[in-house]
C-alpha cells in the first residue's frame, strides 16, 4: 500500500456555502506534496479534512488506509495549523514536553524536537516573547516530536527568513526520504518547485495535480509563478495536464 | 482516557498559571481581603460575621474558579490549541479532568489561605469542624470550575465569557439564602433556588456552622454539589467536538 491520502468526491460546505466541490486525488507515501492556491481557495479546509477535524458533506478521505479522523490515526498524523497553536504562556520547552506527554513519549523527545527546529537558544523563553517565525517553529516542533507517518503543514514557512526556510525544506525532504509523507500548503512559489508533486486548487476545484515540471510545461510557462498565475486566472492550458490527471 | 495524560494536562495548566504571577497573587489575596473587610463591617456583631463569612468562604472560590476556567478554556478554544489537542491521542476526559484537577489544586490553595485567615486571624467561629468547611469550599470551587468549562462553549470572546459571571453566578448568590432565608421566599423563587447548586453549598456550610458533628443533611448537600459538578463536566465534554463545520 503506497498511497498515504486518497480523496474521492470530497464536498465541503462552510458557513452555508460550498467550499470544496468534489475533489479527487491521491498522495503517494514518502512524498512531499505542495498544496497551492489563491487565498480562500479551500487549502486549509482540505487540510482539515485530511486531519479529520472538518465536517464533510460528501465523499471519502482515506488516510494511511483508515478513514480520516479515525482514533488510530491520531498517533500517526501530525498537523500544524497556519496560526501557531502552542501555549503562549508556556516556554518552548514546556510546550514541547507537554505534547510529548500526550503521545506518551519521554521529555527528551520534546527537547530533541526543539533542537531540531533550531530553537535551543530560546527553549526557556515564553512563547509570547518569541518572534512570529520562532513561534511557527515552536508549533512545528510539537508536531515533529511524535514522528508521524503523515505530516500536514499549513503554511509552515510563513515569516521565516530564507536561511531557516531552506533548512526547513531540507528537513522536510529528509523526513520524506525516511518514509514520512508531507502535505504542505504554501504561498511561496519557489518553494513549490521543491515539492515532488503539486496540487493546485482554485475556488474549491482541483485545477492541476502533477509534478512541478509538468505544471510548468502544461501552462507553457518557464517558471512556476507564471504557471500558477495562468492556471489560477483560468487561461487556456496545454493538453498535458489533462492527460496527467 | 489515560492517567498519565490527565496528569500531564493538569501540570501544564498549573505551569501556565505559575507563569502568571499576578493571577496567582489575586487568587490568594482577594478572598482574604474581602473577608477582612467583612470582619470590620460586622465588628460589633460577631454572630452576623460568622454567618456571612462562612457563606462567603463558599462563594468567593466558586466565583473565581468559574471566571478563571471559563476564560482559560475560551483561550484554549480560540487560540487553536484545543483543536490541535483533539488531533492528538488525548481523550476529551483527559482535557476536562486535567482542568478539573489543576483548578481544584488552585481552589484548595485558595480555600486553605482564606479559611486559615478567617478562622485564626479574623476569629470566625463554627460549631462544626473547620476541616469540613474546607472540604465543602473546595467541592464548591470545583463546581464553579466545571460550570465555567461548560459555559465557555457559549462565549465567542473573553468579553462574553466574563459576562457569564453575573449571569450564572449572581443569581445563585442572590437566591442561596444569604439575603433572604430560602423558606421565606415565594414559591417560584424557592423552586429556582432549589435547582441552583449554590443553595446546597450554603446549606452545607450553615450546617457545619450550627452543628458540632457532620449532619446527614450536610453530606447530602455535599453529594449534590459533587453530582452537579460531574454533570457540568459531562455537559462540558459534550461541547468538545473533534469535527467542526
Amino acid at each position: 500500500m503506497d498511497t498515504a491520502i486518497e480523496v474521492h468526491g470530497l464536498v465541503v460546505d462552510r458557513g452555508g456555502r460550498p467550499v470544496l466541490h468534489g475533489l479527487d486525488f491521491a498522495v503517494r507515501r514518502g512524498s512531499v506534496t505542495g498544496l497551492l492556491g489563491p487565498n480562500g481557495s479551500g487549502k486549509t479546509t482540505l487540510m482539515r479534512c485530511v486531519v479529520g477535524v472538518q465536517k464533510v458533506r460528501a465523499g471519502t478521505v482515506t488516510v494511511l488506509g483508515e478513514p480520516a479522523g479515525a482514533p488510530a490515526l491520531r498517533q500517526r498524523v501530525g498537523y500544524v495549523t497556519q496560526a501557531p497553536s502552542v501555549y503562549a504562556d508556556l516556554t518552548v520547552r514546556e510546550n514541547a514536553r507537554y505534547f510529548a506527554a500526550l503521545y506518551r513519549l519521554p521529555r527528551s523527545a520534546g527537547d530533541e524536537a526543539v533542537r531540531d527546529v533550531g530553537l535551543s537558544d530560546v527553549a526557556g523563553q515564553l512563547v509570547t516573547a518569541l518572534s512570529g517565525g520562532e513561534r511557527a517553529r515552536a508549533s512545528l516542533a510539537c508536531a515533529l516530536l511524535s514522528r508521524p507517518e503523515l505530516l500536514v503543514l499549513d503554511e509552515p514557512t510563513v515569516g521565516q527568513d530564507p536561511v531557516v526556510r531552506q533548512d526547513l525544506w531540507r528537513r522536510f525532504h529528509a523526513l520524506a526520504e525516511s518514509g514520512t509523507t508531507l502535505l504542505v500548503s504554501s504561498h511561496v512559489l519557489d518553494e513549490a518547485g521543491r515539492c515532488d508533486r503539486l496540487l493546485l486548487i482554485r475556488d474549491g476545484r482541483l485545477v492541476a495535480d502533477d509534478t512541478p515540471d509538468a505544471v510548468r510545461r502544461a501552462a507553457g510557462a518557464s517558471d512556476l509563478e507564471t504557471a500558477f498565475l495562468r492556471i489560477v486566472q483560468g487561461e487556456p492550458r496545454g493538453p498535458q495536464t489533462r492527460e496527467a490527471v | 482516557m489515560s492517567v498519565q495524560v490527565t496528569l500531564a494536562t493538569a501540570a501544564r495548566i498549573l505551569r501556565q498559571l505559575r507563569h502568571d504571577r499576578r493571577t496567582v497573587a489575586l487568587i490568594l489575596v482577594v478572598p482574604t481581603l474581602l473577608l477582612t473587610l467583612l470582619r470590620f463591617m460586622f465588628d460589633a456583631q460577631p454572630a452576623t460575621f460568622d454567618r456571612i463569612a462562612l457563606v462567603m468562604l463558599g462563594v468567593f472560590p466558586f466565583t473565581m474558579m468559574f471566571l478563571l476556567t471559563s476564560v482559560a478554556m475560551l483561550r484554549e478554544r480560540t487560540s487553536g490549541t484545543l483543536e490541535r489537542l483533539l488531533t492528538t491521542p488525548i481523550g476529551k476526559l483527559d482535557i476536562l479532568l486535567g482542568y478539573g484537577l489543576a483548578f481544584a489544586v488552585a481552589a484548595a490553595l485558595q480555600a486553605a489561605v482564606a479559611s486559615a485567615l478567617a478562622f485564626w486571624l479574623l476569629g470566625l467561629d463554627t460549631t462544626g469542624n473547620p476541616w469540613l468547611v474546607g472540604v465543602i469550599v473546595v467541592g464548591n470551587a470545583v463546581l464553579g470550575m466545571a460550570l465555567g468549562l461548560f459555559v465557555s462553549a457559549f462565549a465567542r470572546s473573553e468579553f462574553q465569557a466574563v459576562q457569564f459571571m453575573p449571569a450564572v453566578v449572581l443569581p445563585q448568590v442572590l437566591l442561596c439564602g444569604l439575603f433572604v432565608p430560602r423558606e421565606q421566599m415565594v414559591g417560584w423563587l424557592q423552586a429556582i433556588s432549589d435547582v441552583l447548586p449554590m443553595s446546597y453549598a450554603v446549606e452545607a456550610l450553615t450546617e457545619v456552622g450550627a452543628n458540632a458533628a457532620a449532619t446527614s443533611l450536610m453530606w447530602r448537600d455535599l453529594a449534590i454539589i459533587v453530582a452537579a459538578a460531574v454533570i457540568a463536566l459531562m455537559l462540558g465534554a459534550a461541547t468538545l467536538r473533534r469535527r467542526s463545520p
